[in-house]
Parts: C-alpha cells; sequence; structure tokens
C-alpha cells in the first residue's frame, strides 16, 4: 500500500489493510506485543502508545493514520528498561498480573514529558484513561511522583 | 518466558510413583535426576554447576505473586542466593500436585511443601560436600549458596556440589529439617517479583502474546440469545474477505453448560484485525434458546419472593422460632447483589496446536491439569497427548480457571489443521462469561433485653455454582462461603438456602459468595446496632462476642474451605483481632467533619480474617465521595509481606468496583453489557488512599488473595448510612444515583 510508518525509531513499509488499527498491526504483523488489547474501543488504555510523543489509545486508530508519525511502544520507550517510571515501577512494586502496566506506563510517560511534576490532579487526569483491574492505582500513582523528583533531581 | 518442561519419562523418575499426587517421601528417597551438567534434587529445583538454582513454579500467576512467592520459600530453605534463581512455569500435570489456582489456597496447602523441597535439597548438597570432606553431614551447614566445614572453614558454592550431589542418596525415611522461622532469609520479607523487568517493559509473555510458525488467528460470534444455538449461517461475506482462511461452526453444550464452548461461528484468518471484521460480516440465523423471555429484574424478584419462604436447612441451631418469640424486637432486612463479569484485563484467550491425536496448549490458565482433562475428554485424547502451557495471566479472578476458551481454540485448531490462536474480544468476555450469581438475602433477628440477639435467620437464595454442571443442582455447598459459617455469638440460628434455576452460567468469582454473605451479614449487623442504639463497632465486638472457636451445631452442612475446622478453626480471637486494629487504625470514634461517616465490616474466608472501615463524604448533587479505606488482615504466618499488603489493595478496589458499579442485566434472554462504558470499573480519580495493616500472626499460612475483598461493599454501605441516612440493601450505588 505504500505507507510508510516510524515506528520506535525504526522505518517501517505497512503492508496491510490500511484499516488495521495500529494495535493489531503492531501485535500481529510486528510481533511488538507488549502493547496490550484491553476493550477495543478506547476505553481502557491498555493499548497506549505515543504518536509524536502524545498518548494515544491504538485500538482505535488506524494505520493509515499515523503515517509520517513517529510512534513510539512500550518496547521503544528506553534503551534498556531503564526509563525513571519503569524503575519506579519496580522499585514500588507496582505491577501485580501486569497486562495494562505497559499502557499505564505509556501514559504516564506522556504526562512526565508534558509535565515533569504533577500533582495528584494531573495524575487523575491523564491516568483516568487507564483501567487497571488488579487495582494497582495508590501505587502507580505514588511511581509517578517518585519518577517525576527522580527525573528533578 | 523460558518454559522448562520435564518429559513423561523425567517426571515419573523423579517422583517414583505414577498415581496421582505428588508424594514428598517418593520424591525425597529416589529424587534425584541428572539435569544437564547438574543434578535435579526433587521435582521443583535443579542445580547448575555454574550455581544457577532453577525453580519450578507450579501454580498459576495472575497478579498475586505466587510465581515468586512459593519458589522464595524453597529458595529460604535451600539457602540459596535469590540472585542466582531463575523460576520457569511448570506444565500442566498432575505429578506436581494441585495446580487448580484458585480458591486462595496456593500458600497455604503448599507453604509446607515447598519447605521440605528446599531443605531436602539443601541436605543432598550437605552430604555431598561432606562427602568431598570425608567429614560427617552434621558438621556442614549451609550459608548463602554455599556449604561450609565449620571446623575447617572449608567451602563448596552450589555449583561446585552440583555434579556430586548427583550420586547422593537421601537416607531411607529421610525428613529435612526446616529453618527456624528466625533463620528465614526470605519468607516474611518484602521480596520483588519475579516477572517485573519483563512486564514493565512489555516483554512478559501473556496469553495473548504467544506466537507460533504458522499461527492462525480466530474469532467467534457467539449467540447472542443465553443458551442458544445456531440454526444456519451464511459466512459469504466473510469467505471473500481478504486474509479469511475458514469458517468453523462450533457446537454449543448440550444440558448444563459445564466447560463446554458455547454455540458459535469461528472466523480463522490471517490476523486479528481480519478475523474480528469477518466475525461482523456473518449472517447467523440463531436459535434463540429457552430464555426468550427472561429479564433479570423480574428474577430477582423471584430470588427475593423465594427468600421470604421457608428453604433448605443449612445449619439449625437452638430453636429460633422460640428465640424469636421470646424477642422484645425483631428485625429484618433483605439484600440483593447482581450479576458480576470478571473482566480481566486480558480477555480469555488461548492458542492451540492440535495434530493427529495430539495438542499443545499455551493459555493463561489458573487451572491446567483442568484443562487437560477437559480436552482429553472432549477429544477422546490421551491426557498424556495433551500438553498445556501454562503463560502470565493478564488477571484471572476466577474467570480463567473454566477452561471453556481453550477447549474452543483446540475446537477449531482440529478444523483447520494448524495452530490457531483464539482471542475473545471485550464484547465477548462482558456478554459471555460464567458470571458471579444474583443473590437475593432475607435476614431476621429476635433482640433480647439486651438488645443482642437471641435469634438469627439467614436465607440466602441464588442459583448455585453447581447448575453449570449440574442441573436443578442446590446452593448449599454456596453457603459455605461466609454464610454458614456466621461467627456472631447467638444461640438460635438457622440458615436456609435454595435451588432456583439459572439462566446464565454461572461461575466463581473473586472471593465467590462470600460477596453477597459478608455484605447481607455486615450490613444486617449494621442496622441491629441501630435498632439497639449502639456504636456500630462496638456491637459488632459484642456480636463476635467471647474469644472462641465457633461451634456451628451438629447438623452444619460445612465444607471449611477443604480444611479440618480442628486445623482451621473459626477462631473469634482472631476476627476480633483485625477489627480492633482496624478500629484503631481509623480512629473509630473520632470527631470527622459534617456530612462524613465510617463505616465497618469484619469477615472470615479462604480462612484467613479481615476487616474494613470505609470514610465517606455527602458531596454536590446527592453522590459521595469515598475518603479513605483502612483494612485490616490476619492471613498467619506472611511469605511476602508486599505482596500481602498488594492484594489487600487490589482486593479492596475490586471491592469498590463491584460496590460502585457492579451489575450484568439480562432482558429478553440477553447480556445488556458489552464493554467498560456499560460495565465499569474503578479507575485512577476514584481510587481513594488506603491504609493497610497486617496482623502478626504465627497461625499457618491462608489466603491473600481473595479475603480481602468481602468486608469492603458492606463497610462502604455502613458508612454511606451514617453520612446520608439511606440504607443501601441492593447493590450497585450507581442504581442509586450515589456515584
Amino acid at each position: 500500500m505504500g505507507l510508510t510508518l516510524e515506528i520506535n525509531g525504526e522505518t517501517v513499509v505497512v503492508d496491510a489493510d490500511v484499516d488495521m488499527p495500529l494495535l493489531w498491526y503492531l501485535r500481529d504483523i510486528l510481533k511488538l506485543t507488549g502493547t496490550k488489547y484491553g476493550c477495543g474501543a478506547g476505553l481502557c488504555g491498555a493499548c497506549t502508545v505515543h504518536v509524536d510523543g502524545r498518548a494515544t489509545r491504538s485500538c482505535v486508530i488506524p494505520v493509515a493514520a499515523v503515517e509520517g508519525k513517529k510512534i513510539t511502544t512500550i518496547e521503544g520507550l528506553s534503551g534498556a528498561g531503564d526509563h525513571p517510571l519503569q524503575r519506579s515501577w519496580q522499585t514500588l512494586g507496582v505491577p501485580q498480573c501486569g497486562y495494562c502496566q505497559p499502557g499505564q506506563i505509556m501514559s504516564a510517560a506522556a504526562l512526565l514529558a508534558s509535565n515533569p511534576n504533577p500533582t495528584d490532579a494531573d495524575i487523575d487526569g491523564a491516568m483516568s484513561g487507564n483501567i487497571c483491574r488488579c487495582g494497582t492505582y495508590p501505587r502507580i500513582r505514588a511511581a509517578i511522583h517518585r519518577a517525576a523528583g527522580e527525573q528533578a533531581e | 518466558m523460558k518454559i522448562h518442561r520435564p518429559t513423561r519419562r523425567e517426571f515419573l523418575a523423579l517422583t517414583g510413583i505414577t498415581a496421582s499426587g505428588l508424594m514428598l517421601s517418593a520424591c525425597l528417597s529416589d529424587a534425584k535426576l541428572a539435569h544437564g551438567d547438574g543434578v535435579r534434587p526433587n521435582l521443583f529445583v535443579a542445580i547448575d554447576p555454574d550455581g544457577k538454582v532453577t525453580i519450578t513454579a507450579a501454580r498459576s500467576e495472575m497478579g498475586q505473586g505466587v510465581r515468586s512467592s512459593l519458589p522464595q520459600i524453597l529458595a529460604d530453605e535451600l539457602d540459596a542466593d535469590w540472585d542466582q534463581v531463575l523460576v520457569t512455569q511448570a506444565v500442566g500435570d498432575r505429578e506436581y500436585g494441585n495446580q487448580d489456582t484458585d480458591g486462595s489456597r496456593s500458600i497455604r496447602n503448599h507453604y509446607q511443601r515447598m519447605r521440605e523441597f528446599g531443605a531436602s535439597a539443601r541436605y543432598l548438597l550437605q552430604s555431598a560436600a561432606a562427602r568431598q570432606w570425608s567429614v560427617a553431614v552434621e558438621e556442614c551447614s549451609s550459608d548463602l549458596h554455599k556449604i561450609v566445614h565449620r571446623a575447617t572453614g572449608r567451602e563448596l558454592g552450589y555449583g561446585e556440589l552440583a555434579v556430586a550431589a548427583r550420586e547422593v542418596k537421601l537416607p531411607r525415611g529421610f525428613k529435612p529439617s526446616l529453618k527456624s522461622p528466625d533463620q528465614f532469609r526470605y519468607i516474611g520479607k518484602p521480596m520483588p517479583i519475579v516477572d517485573g523487568a519483563d512486564i514493565t517493559t512489555g516483554r512478559a509473555g501473556f496469553g495473548i502474546d504467544v506466537q507460533l510458525p504458522g499461527m492462525l488467528y480466530a474469532a467467534v460470534k457467539r449467540c447472542p440469545a443465553i443458551g442458544g444455538s445456531v440454526n444456519s449461517y451464511n459466512a459469504d461475506a466473510a469467505r471473500a474477505m481478504k486474509g479469511v482462511v475458514d469458517i468453523v461452526e462450533i457446537p454449543g453444550p448440550v444440558g448444563a453448560p459445564g466447560f463446554h464452548p458455547l454455540a458459535g461461528i469461528a472466523v480463522v484468518a490471517a490476523n486479528t484485525w481480519t478475523a474480528l471484521k469477518a466475525v461482523e460480516a456473518l449472517q447467523v440465523n440463531w436459535n434463540s434458546g429457552p430464555h426468550t423471555t427472561d429479564d433479570s429484574e423480574h428474577y430477582i424478584k423471584t430470588l427475593e419472593a423465594g427468600a421470604r419462604q421457608p428453604g433448605l436447612i443449612a445449619r439449625n441451631q437452638g430453636d429460633v422460632d422460640k428465640g424469636f418469640n421470646d424477642a422484645e424486637q425483631l428485625v429484618e432486612a433483605e439484600y440483593v447483589v447482581p450479576y458480576l463479569a470478571h473482566a480481566t484485563m486480558e480477555p480469555p484467550v488461548a492458542t492451540v496446536r492440535f495434530r493427529a491425536n495430539a495438542c499443545e496448549v499455551w493459555a493463561p490458565t489458573q487451572n491446567p491439569q483442568g484443562a487437560r482433562t477437559e480436552l482429553a475428554r472432549l477429544f477422546s485424547l490421551d491426557e498424556d497427548d495433551v500438553v498445556i502451557n501454562v503463560t502470565l495471566l493478564g488477571g484471572g479472578f476466577g474467570r480463567k480457571s473454566k477452561p471453556d476458551f481453550i477447549l474452543e481454540a483446540a475446537w477449531v485448531s482440529r478444523a483447520v489443521n494448524a495452530p490457531v490462536k483464539l482471542c475473545w474480544s471485550r464484547p465477548d468476555d462482558i456478554r459471555h462469561d460464567y458470571y458471579h450469581g444474583v443473590s437475593a438475602q432475607y435476614l431476621k433477628a429476635g433482640l433480647g433485653q439486651d438488645k443482642m440477639p437471641l435469634a438469627w435467620l439467614h436465607r440466602s437464595n441464588f442459583p448455585s455454582i453447581g447448575t453449570t454442571f449440574e442441573k436443578g443442582a442446590d446452593n448449599i455447598n454456596n453457603l459455605s462461603q461466609g454464610c454458614v459459617d456466621m461467627p456472631f455469638a447467638i444461640s438460635n440460628v438457622r440458615v436456609e438456602g435454595a435451588k432456583p434455576e439459572p439462566v446464565v452460567r454461572i461461575g466463581w468469582l473473586r472471593s465467590v459468595c462470600n460477596i453477597q454473605h459478608a455484605f447481607g451479614i455486615n450490613c444486617f449487623a449494621h442496622e441491629l446496632a441501630l435498632a439497639a442504639e449502639r456504636d456500630p463497632a462496638e456491637y459488632l465486638l459484642d456480636l463476635i462476642g467471647p474469644d472462641r472457636m465457633v461451634d456451628l451445631g451438629e447438623d452444619a452442612s460445612y465444607s471449611n474451605y477443604g480444611m479440618p475446622l480442628s486445623e482451621f478453626p473459626i477462631d473469634t480471637a482472631r476476627l476480633r483481632k483485625v477489627t480492633e486494629t482496624v478500629m484503631a487504625a481509623a480512629d473509630w470514634g473520632k470527631t470527622l467533619p459534617a456530612g462524613h461517616a465510617l463505616g465497618i465490616a469484619a469477615h472470615r474466608s479462604f480462612l484467613s480474617y479481615a476487616a474494613t472501615i470505609v470514610e465517606v463524604s455527602r458531596g454536590e448533587g446527592g453522590k459521595i465521595k469515598i475518603e479513605r479505606v483502612s483494612s485490616a488482615i490476619d492471613v498467619g504466618q506472611v511469605v511476602n509481606p508486599d505482596r500481602v499488603k498488594s492484594q489487600m489493595e487490589g482486593g479492596t478496589i475490586f471491592g469498590l468496583s463491584l460496590a460502585l458499579y457492579g451489575e450484568i442485566t439480562t432482558l429478553n434472554g440477553r447480556i445488556q453489557q458489552s464493554n467498560f462504558h456499560d460495565y465499569p470499573v474503578l479507575r485512577m480519580h476514584q481510587s481513594p488512599p488506603l491504609d493497610i495493616h497486617l496482623v502478626d500472626s504465627d497461625h499457618p499460612p491462608t489466603g491473600v488473595g481473595e479475603p480481602p475483598t468481602p468486608p469492603v461493599a458492606p463497610a462502604l454501605c455502613n458508612a454511606i448510612f451514617g453520612a446520608t441516612g439511606q440504607r443501601i440493601r441492593r447493590l450497585p450505588l450507581a442504581k442509586h444515583g450515589l456515584v
């Protein structure tokens, strides 16, 4: 089809149904399975990636709509899995089952990129689109604050 | 995830037995096998010459931390360096013992065994070192991944002993000596989970992430009518779509649904998106089944009417009718809890490669042995030819104990003769779950002169889990979950069940029937306190009464979570302790701002004791705000306090979700909800601060996955009464405009 995407710094030529949501293109075609399916309707945030730095629900955005944009998935968030959020997530033992956490971390990373020192209200605003059925919210909140503090140092 | 899979031959060699059940003695006497260049002292641990220790986790990881905590126990007794431990996941095989990861029993049932497996492996290394040094084994001891000869200070690392240990035999009748608690290195310590790095980088392998060469992707259109089936269908449009490979009809169950797949038409395609799109293009003419006039509002009315009539007796102590006659005051109330769905973040999904008369499965299953048995039965296979690889589970909550979705994927893989990943969409998941059964409860108490109950009658009417497997099953067994075992000090008690016909498939969901029973009993206790004009918490403590092991009477039908009451009694001192702990934590009795109130509840489930206090405030427009939740739990010996705490957090938020929003309804025989917009769960901005307390306890370890949940909804509703004067007797709160 001739669509060209930039995913985690690499250029990819799309050879698929252009209506296919980015989520399934990442998962089924590129085998980047860190981005998760949760609802298919932009309701739960498990599929969150960055499109030009903005947290975006990849389950409802067709690949055609992200042509020419920079896409970052959890696999590309940091070189060695050492983004301050990835570290604080582990230090504070945030994950339970872990399924939603890539989406949570991507939402949080977009938040910190635009707001290095978010308040609780800012966190509520940025993170309320991401569901965690295990109920790790108190630790997610603490881990975002911790990573923000670390970045400030 | 790296999965080591011992062969069948290895299993037999390791255990020395072929019958079901894992016998430690057999493992210890003969259980030794070469493991690459190293040694495998027993089924659960192997040691390489480079010092790497591989521990097998045989229970399923769904967020409770069991893949870390069971190996943590073994590593402690082995005295292994945790940094040199690699955890691998067992396949489903009964040689591992019970692998059915539900009922909050992994630590309870495997704590002692894991210790013994670790300690016996340590003894083996100790013996190998003693032999090398020509000294008595008693002169040697372990010290973090090495064996030390105390008299001379000589040392040998575990890796250095791995080869020599292959030649050592444990003495006949060997019983390992275990550490005393003050020697624990990992037990009782807040260890990080083993999958933390993989989870935070997206590398963790969940069921939905399985990739096989040549794998196809399937989605299924299931009958929207409950219990319906396929009459005819036209798949021409679907077949014409690029990427669609095949169409497979799946027949539904005959009779009780059990674990059989539901009736549907599967589309097999080159990728998930194509399969999902093609499913929409299917034209199916359904037989709409036996429930076309069912509507859950009507069903609830029937349950309520049933609960007002005498039912099937499950506990009968003293003379309840005389107690009511002698009472100064009678109090009655009815409570309703709706159907609930699991809504695991990872929907049901399974990958199956079916070949000739064998199949291999990769699935997020809580019950790999159950899946194996059901597959063998459905397809007439030898169980030896069915391999179940267990992935990480993106949430379980009881949904993934049912192997229906695995059978479904196997059905499709067999039909297309290729590996198939079959993934449910979220609407599939919400509309076709094994629901927590809707319930109506009737409670009546007669208060004496001292305003304490002389008599207690509790009728609990709901379709039982048993109906999923057997037509006409009553719910008496399910009353063992927090109803028959009502622990209050009351002389005359009668508990009654029922056997309503089910409409939907009923399943177990985190804390199961304790959800409605803790709700009914704790809200009613609060109503009695108000009738008695007493402080609700003080009154609750008086209901719990003197420290004792509760006697349920001779005729009580009670299963105590499969454990003898002599070993795990209903201990009111422990219930009192968690109640008093949470009262102190929340500063019960303190002066609160106007419009604020506290509510309390306490409940024993899965042999653990939990109490919760919720603080709410009255907000604008009649809405309530949850200010804070305090909770205390006694789970006996704690293995990993950080994971116990995280389960308390998660179980509390799970309880808030069901209390605020949880409701599945039916209309004209169809489920009305489909996704997180109409089946909401708690989100970040609704999640209150939590204050968690673990009670020090030297009792044997018991469950933590489920016990935090039951007291949450009643504590919340009791607080709402305090703040607003509104008594909630039917969940969820959203129905009452409160959230």
